[in-house]
């Protein structure tokens, strides 16, 4: 038994004492960050990221993870008890979980929050164990034609599932691939897009990108609205779901659960996707009888959606763990990890470095344990936290990027980086660009041309190479269907009537 | 006639414009073969792409008669003030030290909210500094100057 194995191997590295506290401080810090308002999770690991450089890579990685599922479970918390989605994956638990918290019923839709979310981890953790080694050997037949080609498929898959407008995701890519190749060209040695500034050889930080697009737009935005938050705090009592809560709910968490792990997969899938979809068919397959309605307070359409971000959120290591391809922004930051740890990520993480890859997996499934012992008990504390005003977390939020920036090589150009981006993400937020396509394309970008480049190199400079290997062949060919398959008008509406369940 | 989608079409302008600006710079650099690619090839590529992209965008949003497209009004009043300070922090982490940096960074941040209150701030950034010092100064031994130089001596 292979899986049993590797588990146990995964097992005994995350339960060190050590990375045990890394995984707490982790899904603590996570968690924490996730329930006070207006930072994502996108954010908060870029914020954090620098300050996990000191540590051995294993612990690094275990701990980022568990801040992004953390964050996720706070996000849940504000949203059934302040309506505010921490996060867009939590934007349908506002739906029902808010209604069911005016109810006077906010402590069962945490705890049913919280127990759906452990057992969707908990599934979710023991299916990227069973489909690691498949993949993997799967990977290794992949030339560098093949990886362009998953490459391709990846940032499609990516956007045309996210929601938004599909063109303007697409260029959005492009110039995260584009803004990827500043610094020196591998190859040829030449400083490209370098305009003589010595920090710029070696390309732009993707941690002071993803600071200034994600941190700093977010917080001159938030600045400048006259906003006032009504916080819903009344008493929270009986966290435990009544035996007949458990029961409605069972059906929807199971679901959630399949679906949130299937979607998380694709590219592009992951905890916001599933968490809508769960929403529908939890919706559809009540049909007219649900009592009380969905939209009024039904513990299902709770227990479904966080089940399915979670394990939505979980599966989406799949593709990054096993074929070093990042399925969404928070994935593309954990490659960067990687890298800066000097983990090239690809196919051979699994076998060079087993404890690394077996570890953080098992580390997922002790975090969520974690957040569950962590969450139900804490909940007096994160209410209060709640309470904290925008105006004082904004300037600890800044102060923390902005030592995280300079700490990234020492040398406060890289904080002049965040400030340039923090102006370009203000003006993609004012035209409606999403930036997260920016981010996957960025962290690609070199990747993509390597492979290109090679790829050409092996056919003499045949580019029918992409189409004449079968693999190659298939990936383009989804990749192809999924635009086509978007372009259509009736898929079309569907997929919009889908992302505007939550508006 | 006015565009009524303003959003799309300055989106589709900017790609336009970034995607020549990066075709273009990148001609000053090898272009190689298919085969052997220099470093221009593949920037050059994907800035006609995102060019090509723009011009679609601006087009199709040039169609779209129908108001409602508007752009959001550009506040640049806190735009400039938050990041004119993250700009200063980095300007006077070295010569003036984290201590003095720090208080510039938060206080001007703080100034950028309409609810800016100066006794509310000053406790603020007095924790934010001690907490900053405690956690990455002392706790994670992060190597940067406290003070001015002139006070080190």
């Amino acid at each position: 038994m292979d899986l049993l194995n590797n588990l146990a191997l995964g097992l005994a590295t995350a339960l060190t004492l050590h990375n045990l506290a890394y995984c707490f401080a982790g899904v603590l810090i996570g968690t924490l960050i996730g329930v006070l308002p207006g930072l994502g999770p996108v954010a908060t690991l870029a914020m954090l990221l620098p300050f996990t450089y000191s540590l051995p890579p294993v612990s690094a990685l275990i701990m980022l993870a568990g801040i992004y599922y953390g964050a996720q479970y706070g996000g849940s918390t504000t949203a059934i008890l302040v309506n505010l989605p921490g996060e867009s994956s939590s934007v349908v638990t506002c739906l029902d979980g808010y209604q069911m918290a005016r109810r006077g019923r906010a402590g069962a839709a945490l705890g049913i929050a919280a127990i759906g979310s452990f057992i969707a981890g908990s599934v979710a953790t023991l299916l990227i164990a069973a489909f690691a080694l498949p993949l993997v050997e799967l990977a290794f037949k992949f030339g560098p034609a093949e990886y362009f080609s998953l490459m391709v498929l990846g940032l499609i898959g990516a956007v045309v599932l996210a929601s938004g407008n599909l063109i303007k995701a697409i260029a959005m890519i492009v110039l995260g691939l584009l803004l990827g190749l500043v610094g020196t060209d591998v190859n040829s040695g030449v400083a490209r897009f370098a305009f003589d500034i010595p920090e710029l050889t070696d390309g732009i930080g993707f941690v002071a990108v993803a600071m200034g697009v994600f941190a700093f737009a977010e917080i001159v935005t938030n600045v400048e609205k006259h906003e006032r938050r009504e916080v819903f705090i009344d008493k929270v009592r009986n966290l435990w779901p009544t035996a007949r809560d458990l029961k409605d709910s069972a059906g929807a968490i199971t679901r959630g659960t399949l679906l949130g792990s299937l979607l998380g997969i694709l590219p592009g899938g992951g905890a916001l996707l599933a968490s809508f979809a769960s929403y529908s068919v939890e919706k559809k397959l009540a049909g007219t009888k649900a009592s009380p309605p969905f939209g009024q307070g039904n513990i299902r359409g709770v227990a479904g959606p966080e089940s399915a971000n979670n394990a939505g959120a979980q599966t989406s290591f799949i593709p990054m763990l096993t074929l070093g391809i990042p399925s969404n922004a928070v994935m593309a930051l954990m490659i960067g990890a990687m890298t800066i740890h000097n983990i090239q990520p690809g196919p051979q993480v699994m076998s060079s470095n087993p404890a690394l890859f077996w570890g953080l997996i098992a580390s997922m499934w002790v975090g969520n344990l974690m957040l569950v012992v962590l969450n139900l008990p804490l909940i007096g504390m994160w209410l209060l936290l709640l309470k904290v005003p925008y105006k004082w977390l904004y300037p600890a939020i800044m102060t923390f990027c902005c030592i995280g920036a300079y700490s990234l090589s020492n040398n406060a150009f890289d904080v002049y980086v965040t400030a340039v981006f923090g102006a370009v993400g203000y003006v993609f937020y004012k035209l409606d660009c999403e930036p997260a396509p920016l981010i996957l394309g960025f962290i690609l970008g070199p990747m993509m041309e390597e492979n290109l480049r090679r790829a050409l190199l092996l056919s003499r400079g045949d580019a029918t190479v992409f189409f004449t290997r079968p693999l190659s062949l298939a990936l383009l060919l989804m990749a192809a269907a999924l635009v086509v398959l978007v372009a259509l008008p009736a898929i079309r509406s569907k997929r919009e009537e889908a992302f505007q369940e939550g508006d | 006639m006015r565009i009524g989608d303003q959003k799309n079409f300055w989106s589709g302008v900017m790609f336009l414009v970034l995607g020549l600006a990066f075709a273009g710079f990148a001609q000053n650099y090898d272009m190689g073969t298919a085969q052997r690619m220099g470093p221009a090839y593949f920037p050059t590529v994907l800035g006609g792409l995102l060019a090509a992209l723009g011009l679609v965008i601006a087009i199709k949003a040039m169609r779209n008669t129908e108001p409602g497209g508007d752009v959001e009004r550009f506040h640049f009043g806190p735009l400039l003030i938050v990041l004119g300070a993250v700009t200063l922090f980095g300007a006077l982490l070295r010569p003036a030290g984290l201590v003095i940096a720090l208080l510039v960074l938060i206080g001007m941040s703080a100034y950028a909210s309409h609810e800016f209150r100066l006794r509310e701030i000053v406790p603020l950034a007095a924790f934010l500094v001690l907490l900053v010092l405690a956690v990455f100064v002392w706790g994670l031994g992060l190597v940067i100057p406290m003070w001015p130089a002139f006070m080190m001596r």
